[in-house]
């Protein structure tokens, strides 16, 4: 049976990693990921998880690790932040590449120098076209559901391919939440044995990871590229299967109060929850604001965001990293191509918000709307931003 | 690679790229790029398999009798062995590297 219990949301991932059976967790501490790898290493030591907890020396030799074992058909995991993430980024595309269904946590947090500790987006920006299936997600549950989900999408043979769970340093990945958790044989109904397309065998053995001359590394390109979009179909089905077990369904896109509003907040990861306080304050105040939020970064969910964002005349676009020097930021960046066909195209508004673990606060985007509705809606210039709460 | 993979679209390659036929790399020679040739003198050799072992392309392979046998259609010419030929601690590399136009 499913229990209810107060849980830090660190401690409920590394349940999850429990209840989904892994084979192998190799890991390197890292701040805010720590709780995550230091529970699983408990687990194991415990003999509460069959495991092997490979105490590697670095995040290098970490996502290296769970490459070997995910070749050799081990369901495996990771998690990192950061500098770490970072340190790991030329064994990211060779993952993907090679096709193997590692899922990895990333406690979302800041890029050095200088040292920061605390969270933004930063970190996986820096890593976003490393071929990963990457998600988003917003609170204990969500984290802890989309273990299981990642696991299960990664590893279906259509999709092969790793996942990442973006999931913000601190000010999630160390909140104490109310979480449900699932039972092993709940768990057993949705995620069946790890069954890898190729795997290293002795006895059949194949090369993996191998070279190409430029008459076949084109084609590869394109069939992993193909892969990723394709992915989106299984995604969806894991998380309605999830539904049918849980009753919690999950979809790439999702929408708040943004029914015909003029303004709409798009928004990622943990902010959400609150953003939504500050839509609901100003909906009583009769304000013309919505929340979109976007779960789903990889496979982009295009035709769903289009969908979502509607006839709104201005969005207000979240960026928790800065894309130094380029026309725009990540996510402005994505939300603009999309929306540059649109009839009448809609004004943007780029907030780049809460970098280096700067507090953001329901009146933060209270004033963030309120600004963008006083605004008219013609386009303004390209890759202007505001950076919220800087001082001048 | 092989010929037959030359032809494949996209949609014929190999989930992850995994080379299903172990070895193939075999049919890939790669003995044209040599700009100069080890041509190996037994006089001096103690038979101890170093140029063997260090060879990158592995394209020495050690005979019955225990001398080294150079794989021309592999080997590409970097001179390893002749620099790391045991003999060569004493001024004595049993192979001499000689250049390619010379057997034209
Ligand atoms: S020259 Fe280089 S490739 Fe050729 S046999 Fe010697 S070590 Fe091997
Ligand atoms: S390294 Fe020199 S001495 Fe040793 S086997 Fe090779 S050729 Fe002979």
């Amino acid at each position: 049976m499913s229990k209810r219990v107060g849980m830090e949301v660190s401690i409920a991932v590394s349940e999850a990693v429990k209840l989904a059976d892994v084979d192998i967790v190799a890991a390197y501490p890292i701040t805010p990921q720590t709780h995550i790898v230091e529970h699983l290493s408990e687990l194991v030591a415990d003999g509460d998880l069959d495991a092997e907890f490979v105490c590697v020396e670095s995040e290098h030799s970490a996502m290296s690790a769970v490459v070997g074992s995910s070749a050799a058909g081990a369901r495996s995991f990771t998690a990192t932040a950061s500098q770490g993430l970072a340190l790991m980024h030329e064994i990211l595309f060779i993952a993907s590449s090679m096709r193997l269904p590692i899922v990895m946590v990333v406690a979302n947090r800041a890029l050095s120098s200088p040292l920061s500790i605390w969270n933004d987006h930063s970190d996986i920006m820096a890593s976003r076209d490393c071929g990963w299936i990457q998600y988003f997600v917003e609170n204990g549950q969500e984290s802890f559901d989309h273990v299981l989900i990642a696991f299960r999408v990664a590893e279906d043979p259509a999709v092969s391919l790793p996942a990442i769970i973006n999931l913000d340093g601190f000010v999630l990945s160390h909140v104490i939440e109310p979480h449900i958790l699932l039972d092993e044989e709940e768990v057993a109904r949705y995620l069946p044995p790890f069954r890898p397309v190729s795997r290293l065998d002795p006895d059949h053995p194949v090369t993996m990871g191998d070279f190409a001359t430029p008459e076949f590394y084109l084609e590869v390109k394109k069939a992993q590229e193909a892969a990723l979009r394709d992915s989106r179909a299984v995604i969806d089905r894991g998380w309605k299967e999830f539904a049918e077990l849980t009753g919690r369904q999950y979809q790439a896109v999702e929408t708040y109060k943004a029914d015909g509003a003029e303004v709409l907040l798009l928004a990622m990861g943990a902010l959400g929850e609150t953003a939504s306080v500050a839509i609901d304050r100003m909906r009583e105040r009769g304000l013309s604001v919505g929340l979109v939020k976007l779960r789903l970064w990889r496979p982009f969910p295009a035709e769903d965001l289009r969908q979502a964002l509607g006839d709104a005349r201005k969005i207000v676009v979240l960026d928790r990293a800065i894309s130094f020097g380029a026309a725009t930021n990540p996510v402005a960046a994505e939300v603009a191509g999309l929306l540059y066909d649109a009839e009448p195209r809609p004004r943007i508004f780029n907030m780049v918000i809460g970098l280096g673990g700067r507090d953001v606060r329901v009146e933060d985007f209270e004033a963030i709307l309120e600004k963008a509705l006083g605004e008219d809606s013609a386009p303004g210039p390209v890759g202007e931003y505001e950076l919220i709460g800087v001082r001048e | 690679m092989t010929s037959k993979e030359k032809t494949w679209t996209w949609r014929d390659i190999p989930v992850g790229a995994v080379v299903e036929e172990p070895g193939n790399a075999s049919e890939y020679l790669t003995g044209g790029w040599r700009s100069e040739r080890p041509v190996f003198t037994p006089d001096h050799c103690v038979q101890c398999g170093l140029c063997y072992v260090y060879c990158p392309d592995a394209a020495i392979v050690m005979t019955r009798e225990g001398y080294p046998d150079i794989r021309l259609d592999y080997c590409k010419g970097c001179g390893i062995c002749a620099r790391e030929c045991f003999m060569s601690t004493f001024g004595l590399s049993c192979f001499e590297m000689v250049d390619e136009e010379e057997f034209r």
